[in-house]
């Protein structure tokens, strides 16, 4: 019942396919996740093997899960088809690489239940979920714009694709709502997880005179580089508060936990279905991690944006908004669609950028 | 006590024919230990790790898709170090026959037909040639040192790959995401037995090449003349053999090869250009081509060897949650231990007192 | 200047220096080992399992200095096995060397499984009242972690060891003629393993340096590359010393201004900047080998060939 209300609830329309007669109730059950990277790296994995432990201690035994890390994407679907046979129930993808390969294989394991993180493509036995990363993003913005004191932010991106220029923008966006000068500095360390070129991108950016780090890649090295120079900086994917207790203001928290609970109990109960989630912070998908080492007036402040936001008052991609080049994208009060969002590959006016088109 | 070489008079038809098992048998008594200090039953990981994964028909067939590229890569890589060159590029040859394969199924679409694939495997040799002659053209012409060269051109062989998926070559039907169109079905590599799992032509390909690799070798006397100038470049030239050309050759034969393989994988296995298309087949050939004896028919047998070692550290991670870092850990042991045992070939080997007088025993 | 743009130098040569301190340190070794007619190319293995050393002996002990004691002992380690299999089984060096490259890669990433995620206590800098607040120098001089110190040191050391003295005159004979210096009575073997050795700890340092003053944390291959361009910079230098630290100091320049380049919105897509180190050191590499002279002059006349002495 749960999920059919998730799935009315969110935002993509989809076609919903009949529960397959077959489909029973069960005691126990297995679930599986293939890791992009190790489930310790401190981000993105990790955030997931987190919630896997969470979720295998909600079921206190009834549920056993198990995982494989490190899978290149470029051979990924004969791991994940090792994973299919070896008796799970449902297997969790979670890297847009693996989405093509969880297609192939979801084909063939009619009876596996897939869930694939990011991507877009479902079936019968195939769902996708996502979270709406960029409305902290908004929040991180209108902090950065009300601490900054040189105007500048430093943006450590991984790669142009539109979940971090969705980002990006969003960041922009809350920045401008309390400093419309405000500029950002982007840096793409071309990886999503090299602590090195990672590391060299905040030196840089902090040495071109940012004083607020931002980063869309998941290693700690940002946060220590900023830690080292004094100046405040963002966290990613995890609370990264231990690799700089007097330097992160707040970090975006992936908390896949619940989500992993409700899809795992929908296949104990045998109601799983192919659903279609994009959810944000009023879902509890992502959270911020506590305003920390600043002002109280700016925390109060990033908390009325975090309570809007997930009263549906403020409205993030929600016009007059305009492109990087100053033509129109949203009009006064229109809002931007969900597969626009998804397909972003633009900039909003201000961002001092060039996206390899 | 100390350890002396002795140089053999011949060397030793026996252990040439050996020294690999012993190397491989050291590697897994090595794995064995290493299991048993991960605190897992040593005969039950070493059967998930080498045998499960054969007991399976699909598996068979995993096998063979990863086995494909380290046998071509292997074998052209055993006529570069046959011939004393040092290409260790492998990795960027295969990314960039790849990217030139690709040109087909991504920016002609409407192209389509029996003619696509064939074309596809043109250029993707001719592409992977291309991109080993630079290291060879810059020995050949400057002495630069191709090993690093070779490498380098590795890093921006998929810094290219990286640009043109993320960029030009992206799928405009991907909601800009990092991939390129899925190649149509004229542009995809059939598979062998469809029923059965995934294995494609490719590995068919490869043992073909290989097997012509091994007769211009051992039958030719373009073989004699990579051997010959391999082993004594002075003999070589006074043959009125041409260290240049063979720079050329070898490094153009084993860039033909790589980019061979790499066709094979994108129009094969994946059906599409992602950011990354290799786990690193370009190294683990080169632990291939040594494994195998630099000889192109061992490379067969030692590229099955070391697909195994990545299925088996699948399985083994999902059996028994064991490190993904055992498989490389074990490959590199392997190879160590087939370069020591190589020295048995050449070698015999002594142990002395240590003796007491100066002069002829000055060394360790 | 104003005091805006001379902090910014400060801050851009700094972070220079810290982005050649790790290529510096790996090639000085290297280049010792070269000169003794030796060809490891191990130094990425030997490097990354520094990095783990260093690490692991930071968290075991809370001391980033005894830590770089212990990533020493794990590069000497791997260089040790390194000596053993080339200096007296006599196998193929090159290929040693990939096999040292590829078992270092997973050794440290199996050993280092634990220690992912964790942060390390970074190296303290030099303070000296006045002088480290110097303008555009001070820190860089004065201001900068202990490793930083000896990596200077050592091309200083080293290369007045290989021109200056005794063994270091021997070592160079070795390595361009070993047949007529085992007959002259010099230790062939011997050295060579110190030079392995020496190169060893040289990379391991390196290692240490990228766990505990570049990024304080352990991450799998988080030596990424750089030993090989540590190797590029051997040849670079032509086997000089000197020219090692201008080498290192130039690719740290370039790789550290195409971030630069990036961050102030150029337009260039970011993969060609981040090829262009690479592509820097082709280039590099070609301009040094056509000067025939020069590197006939300088290389190692036996580099990479095996010796046995025949007694």
């Amino acid at each position: 019942m749960k999920t059919l209300l998730t799935t009315l609830a969110t935002a993509t329309a989809l076609s919903l396919t009949l529960v397959p007669a077959a489909q029973a109730q069960q005691d126990t059950a297995e679930a599986c996740f293939v890791y992009v990277g190790s489930h310790t790296d401190g981000g993105w994995s990790q955030a997931h093997d987190i919630a896997r432990l969470e979720m295998e201690e909600h079921f206190g035994g009834a549920v056993t899960s198990r995982f494989i890390e490190n899978v290149a994407e470029a051979s990924s679907e004969g791991a994940i088809e090792r994973m299919a046979r070896s008796g799970c129930d449902i297997i969790f993808t979670t890297s847009f690489g693996f989405m093509d390969p969880t297609v192939a294989v979801a084909e063939r394991f009619p009876d596996v239940k897939f869930e694939h993180a990011t991507g877009y493509k479902t079936a019968p036995n195939l769902s996708v979920y996502n979270s709406r990363f960029y409305e902290g993003r908004y929040i991180q913005g209108v902090i950065a714009a009300s601490i900054s004191e040189t105007g500048t932010a430093g943006y450590i991106g991984s790669f142009p694709i539109p979940e971090v220029v969705q980002g990006i923008n969003a960041f922009m966006l809350g920045a401008q709502s309390i400093n419309p000068d405000f500029a950002v500095r982007v840096v793409w360390a071309n990886s999503w997880y090299d602590p090195g070129a990672e590391a060299d991108a905040a030196r840089v950016l902090m040495d071109q005179g940012v004083d607020i780090i931002t980063q869309h890649t998941d290693s700690t090295a940002p946060m220590q580089e900023a830690a080292a120079r004094g100046i405040k900086a963002f966290g990613q994917a995890s609370d990264m508060i231990e690799a700089g207790p007097e330097t992160q203001l707040t970090a975006i928290v992936d908390t896949w936990a619940p989500y992993y609970i409700e899809r795992v109990q929908a296949v104990l109960d045998g109601t799983w279905e192919t659903s279609d989630t994009w959810d944000g912070l009023v879902d509890g998908i992502l959270t911020m991690a506590p305003y920390t080492n600043m002002p109280e007036d700016v925390a109060a402040l990033a908390t009325e944006t975090e309570e809007a936001i997930k009263a549906g008052e403020l409205i993030i991609f929600e016009g007059p908004i305009n492109r990087q080049d100053g033509t129109v994208w949203l009009a006064e009060g229109e809002q931007a669609d969900d597969g626009t969002l998804l397909g972003l590959n633009f900039y909003v006016e201000g961002v001092d950028d060039q996206l390899p088109q | 006590m100390r350890l002396e070489l002795v140089k053999r008079g011949n060397p030793s038809k026996t252990l040439r024919f050996f020294s690999p098992l012993i190397g491989l048998a050291l590697a897994v008594f090595t794995g064995a230990i290493m299991f048993a200090i991960l605190g897992k039953n040593p005969l039950e990981a070493l059967y998930v790790y080498f045998i499960e994964p054969l007991t399976e028909l699909w598996s068979v067939h995993e096998l063979l898709i990863k086995a494909a590229p380290l046998i071509l890569m292997g074998a052209g890589l055993s006529i570069c170090y046959l011939s004393n060159n040092w290409n260790i590029g492998a990795e960027g040859q295969f990314i960039m026959g790849a990217l030139a394969g690709s040109i087909f199924p991504v920016l002609f679409t409407d192209m389509q037909g029996p003619i696509v694939l064939p074309l596809m495997l043109t250029f993707a040799i001719v592409g992977g040639a291309l991109w080993a002659g630079i290291p060879a053209l810059l020995k050949a012409k400057f002495n630069t040192n191709e090993i690093l060269v070779s490498l380098m051109l590795v890093y921006v062989a998929e810094l290219i790959l990286d640009y043109l998926v993320r960029g030009p070559w992206r799928n405009p039907a991907g909601m800009n995401f990092p991939e390129s169109v899925r190649f149509h079905q004229f542009a995809r590599i059939p598979e062998l037995m469809p029923a059965d799992g995934r294995a494609n032509w490719g590995f068919v390909i490869a043992i073909l090449v290989a097997i012509a690799l091994w007769v211009m070798l051992s039958r030719t006397l373009k073989g004699f003349e990579i051997k010959v100038l391999g082993t004594s470049p002075r003999a070589g030239r006074f043959a009125g053999f041409d260290a240049k050309k063979m720079v050329f050759f070898s490094f153009l034969i084993a860039g033909a090869c790589a980019g061979l393989a790499g066709i094979i994988e994108v129009a094969g296995a994946s059906g599409q250009l992602r950011p990354i298309i290799s786990p690193g087949y370009g190294f683990t050939a080169i632990i291939v081509a040594f494994l195998g004896r630099l000889n192109p028919l061992g490379v067969i047998v030692a590229g099955l060897v070391l697909a195994l070692t990545y299925l088996g550290g699948e399985a083994a991670q999902i059996s028994l949650g064991l490190s993904d870092k055992v498989a490389r850990v074990f490959q590199g042991a392997l190879l160590l231990y087939i370069l020591a045992c190589d020295t048995l070939i050449h070698y015999r080997i002594r142990f002395v007192p240590t003796p007491k007088a100066q002069g002829s025993a000055a060394d360790v | 200047m104003s005091d805006a743009t001379l902090i910014l130098i400060q801050a851009v040569l700094l972070t220079i220096s810290t982005a050649a301190t790790p290529l510096l340190l790996a090639a000085i070794g290297e280049l010792v080992v070269e000169r003794s007619g030796v060809l490891n190319l191990g130094v990425e293995g030997m490097m990354v399992m520094g990095a783990i050393g260093g690490f692991i002996g930071m968290i075991v002990t809370g001391n980033p200095y005894i830590g770089a004691v212990v990533g020493v002992l794990f590069g000497m380690a791997l260089s040790l096995l390194f000596a053993v299999l080339t200096l007296t089984l006599a196998t193929n060096q090159v290929a040693t060397g990939l096999a040292l490259t590829i078992l270092g890669l997973g050794l440290s990433g199996l050993i280092g499984e634990p220690y992912v995620g964790r942060s390390a206590v970074r190296m303290p800098v030099l303070n000296i009242p006045g002088l480290t607040d110097l303008p555009i120098i001070g820190r860089l001089l004065f201001g900068q972690d202990l490793i930083f110190y000896i990596s200077i040191a050592l091309i200083v050391g080293v290369a007045w060891f290989l021109f200056r003295t005794p063994s270091g005159l021997k070592l160079r004979a070795i390595g361009d003629n070993p047949q007529s210096a085992h007959a002259l009575g010099i230790k062939v073997i011997r050295t060579r393993y110190l030079a392995v050795l020496f190169g060893g700890a040289c990379a391991g340092l390196a290692g240490a340096h990228l766990s505990l003053v570049y990024t304080p944390q352990w991450t799998e291959n988080m030596s990424a590359g750089r030993g090989w361009i540590a190797l590029a910079l051997v040849v670079f230098a032509s086997w000089r010393p000197f020219r090692i630290l201008a080498g290192a100091y130039l690719f740290g320049a370039v790789s550290i201004g195409q971030l630069h380049a990036q961050a102030l919105g150029i337009g260039i897509p970011s993969q060609f900047l981040s090829a262009l180190p690479y592509l820097a050191t082709v280039i590099v590499l070609v301009l040094i080998s056509q000067n025939r002279r020069l590197t006939l002059i300088n290389t190692p006349a036996s580099l990479g060939k095996s010796f046995v002495p025949d007694r």
